[in-house]
């Protein structure tokens, strides 16, 4: 397969597959888990579950006073990485083409250089966010090799989306490929790994407040 | 494998449901919960951190709920839960964890870390590993009765103490009275004043109540432990002794865990509805309050602060009453920078009072507490939960500190207005 069959066989066949284990593992793995069950409460409710779980679907987004230096790194850091990572994913020009072809509608783009900051804003959370794991006792005592493989995962499409727009002498189309490749690795790692918590993490949000809420605790 | 470490797995397979397998699929392993947890702040340990403590369950929830975890267990990449592993891990999960459930309210992704925790602890004492103090206090609360082998003759020897001293006669099985009080074993055996204070804030609100000679504890070791069917027979116990007497509604005790049992956990664990009402004691005492029929005279003067029981509050969600109920009868009540939700588990709950190895863990966590104190300057803490008490008591002796710990009913009762 010459370099360009392979680029071609990435934009298509390839796309398609990995968007598919992606979309049907992630709605998969969180059903799954639904279907679990969970026995129904008998205890006699104090308040209600629908309101409370989905308020604190809203509630954990936000800083909180009660947090401690790792807290606040911990958010500061997540949402500059998770901001930085989904404006260039959705609004640099050449991903919205390709959503274009996919769904058949596009939206404006953001000029290049302001994509330049996302990117480079969510390369540099991400390298922040390593360091951290790497040094803090806590987070060296908690983390596994899937901690480290989901880093890897995020970071490559990064690094090699910012070297397709600033070239440094590599085959552009080789570098395409990895770029291709490697967000295609990472949408399909998602479901089997703690990346699936994009999904999951409404749910778990959701159950918390929900058991609150039936208490009757006001959080 | 093990026997032991089987018998664990099979367990935490059963206790995982639809929230605790959201709640580790969305993990990401970011640490904030050790924050939240007192083991970990006051230690600085991070084998603490309330998600590290859950590691043989997520193991389990691996190896056999995600494709990951079994294709790793089927390549021999990843191992099934060991003995030794059980071994470590009790320490962490019993002697670590007083089940506060201060980690709960701020995980970023809205895991509720005690819940897990709670039913880990079924896992490891159905595999035999949990404190033998606290396999002793499981064994008295079944055999006995009470965890603290408190028996019928001595609660019958302190109600015959508090009809000398109050000249009031205390009903014990007196069929169709409209609430049924229980008490700790702590409160027998210690504080039995508490009896009298009921009594006198009873007949002065026209409450129609009895005590039962067949269920009178309230404590639940049986959810400390993790051992679901044994709490559950404590409240067989209880239920048994309601519909006997056929009282409309049951209160529970100033005591935390006991709340949690039989309110939340009772119904679920006998797999039944409950034909009464179960209410806090801080509760009815507000409802009397609402209704003016609980009366108060004088003040406290001197600056007090209260101390949240965390199943009664943060879990429990009786949040404002004991706020409202001493503010009828303190005009120098004062909050501890965190309380409520917030606050600082004492230390001894979950369990850990009744766990003699824990204790030196214990009395190093008090340092929370103290620097919390420290920062007020009360001479006075109420509290509403008899464990608390004991704890407080404990801690604040071993910091030479002179405060005084006092019950949130017995002080009610202390300004009760008889007149």
């Amino acid at each position: 397969m010459s370099e360009v069959e392979l680029l071609n066989w990435l934009r298509s066949t390839g796309l398609h597959i990995s968007i598919a284990i992606f979309v049907i593992g992630l709605v998969f793995r969180v059903v799954q888990n639904l279907l679990i069950g969970a026995d129904k409460n008998l205890a006699a409710p104090r308040g209600s579950k629908m309101g409370p779980g989905l308020a604190t679907i809203v509630r954990r987004s936000f800083f909180h006073p009660h947090m401690t230096y790792r807290g606040y790194f911990t958010l500061i850091a997540g949402y500059l990485f998770h901001l930085g990572f989904l404006i260039t994913l959705f609004f640099l020009s050449q991903h919205i083409i390709l959503f274009e072809s996919i769904l058949g509608f596009g939206w404006p783009a953001l000029p290049p250089a302001v994509i330049d900051v996302t990117a480079i804003l969510g390369i540099a959370a991400l390298i922040a966010v390593l360091i951290h794991r790497l040094i803090d006792p806590v987070l060296k005592q908690i983390s596994d090799y899937q901690d480290y493989l989901a880093w890897v995962l995020t970071m490559f499409p990064l690094a090699t989306g910012f070297l397709l727009m600033h070239p440094m002498g590599a085959s552009y189309s080789v570098v395409l490929s990895l770029h291709i490749l490697s967000f295609e690795l990472l949408i399909i790692a998602i479901p089997f790994t703690k990346l699936s918590h994009m999904l999951s993490i409404f749910i778990s949000r959701w159950y918390n407040g929900a058991m609150a809420g039936y208490k009757g605790i006001k959080q | 494998m093990s026997s032991k470490s089987e018998r664990a797995t099979q367990v935490l397979v059963e206790q995982i449901d639809a929230p605790i397998a959201s709640y580790f699929t969305s993990c990401v392993h970011c640490g904030m919960c050790a924050d939240a947890c007192l083991f970990y702040n006051e230690t600085g340990d991070p084998r603490y951190t309330p998600i590290y403590k859950l590691k043989p369950m997520r193991k389990v929830w691996q190896q056999e709920f995600t494709l990951m975890g079994r294709l790793m267990k089927m390549l021999g990449l990843s191992k099934p839960i060991t003995d030794e592993e059980l071994k470590e891990w009790e320490t962490l999960v019993y002697d670590g964890c007083t089940l506060c459930g201060k980690c709960s309210t701020v995980c970023p992704m809205g895991n509720d870390l005690v819940y897990m925790l709670r039913k880990m602890r079924e896992g490891m004492v159905a595999a035999g590993y949990a404190p033998d103090g606290l396999k002793g206090a499981m064994t008295r609360a079944i055999n006995l009765g009470s965890p603290m082998g408190v028996t019928l003759k001595t609660l019958q020897a302190q109600i015959t103490r508090t009809e000398k001293e109050t000249g009031l006669t205390i009903p014990i099985d007196v069929k169709g009275a409209e609430y049924m009080l229980l008490l700790s074993s702590a409160e027998i055996a210690q504080f039995y004043e508490i009896i009298g204070a009921a009594a006198r804030i009873f007949k002065q609100a026209g409450v129609s109540w009895t005590l039962c000679s067949e269920a009178f504890e309230g404590t639940n070791t049986g959810i400390q432990i993790g051992a679901s069917d044994l709490a559950a027979e404590l409240i067989e116990r209880i239920v048994a002794g309601a519909e006997k007497l056929k009282v409309k509604a049951v209160i529970s005790p100033e005591c935390g865990h006991a709340y949690t049992a039989l309110r939340w956990e009772g119904p679920n664990l006998i797999g039944r509805p409950y034909p009464f009402k179960v209410i806090h004691i801080l509760e009815l005492l507000e409802e009397l309050r609402l209704q003016g029929k609980l009366k108060t005279k004088g003040m406290e003067e001197q600056r007090l602060t209260f101390h949240d029981p965390c199943q009664l509050v943060r879990r429990g969600g009786v949040i404002d009453p004991p706020r409202n109920l001493l503010k009828q009868v303190a005009s120098n009540f004062v909050e501890m920078t965190e309380h409520g939700m917030h606050n600082w588990c004492c230390g001894g709950g979950g369990g850990v009072s009744a766990n003699e190895r824990a204790h030196p863990l214990k009395a190093k966590v008090f340092d929370v507490k103290k620097r919390q104190l420290d920062e007020l300057s009360v001479t006075t803490i109420v509290t509403a939960c008899s464990n608390c008490r004991n704890m407080l008591d404990e801690g604040l002796e071993d910091h030479n500190m002179d405060i005084e710990v006092v019950s949130l009913t017995e002080t009610i009762a202390e300004h009760l207005d008889e007149s």
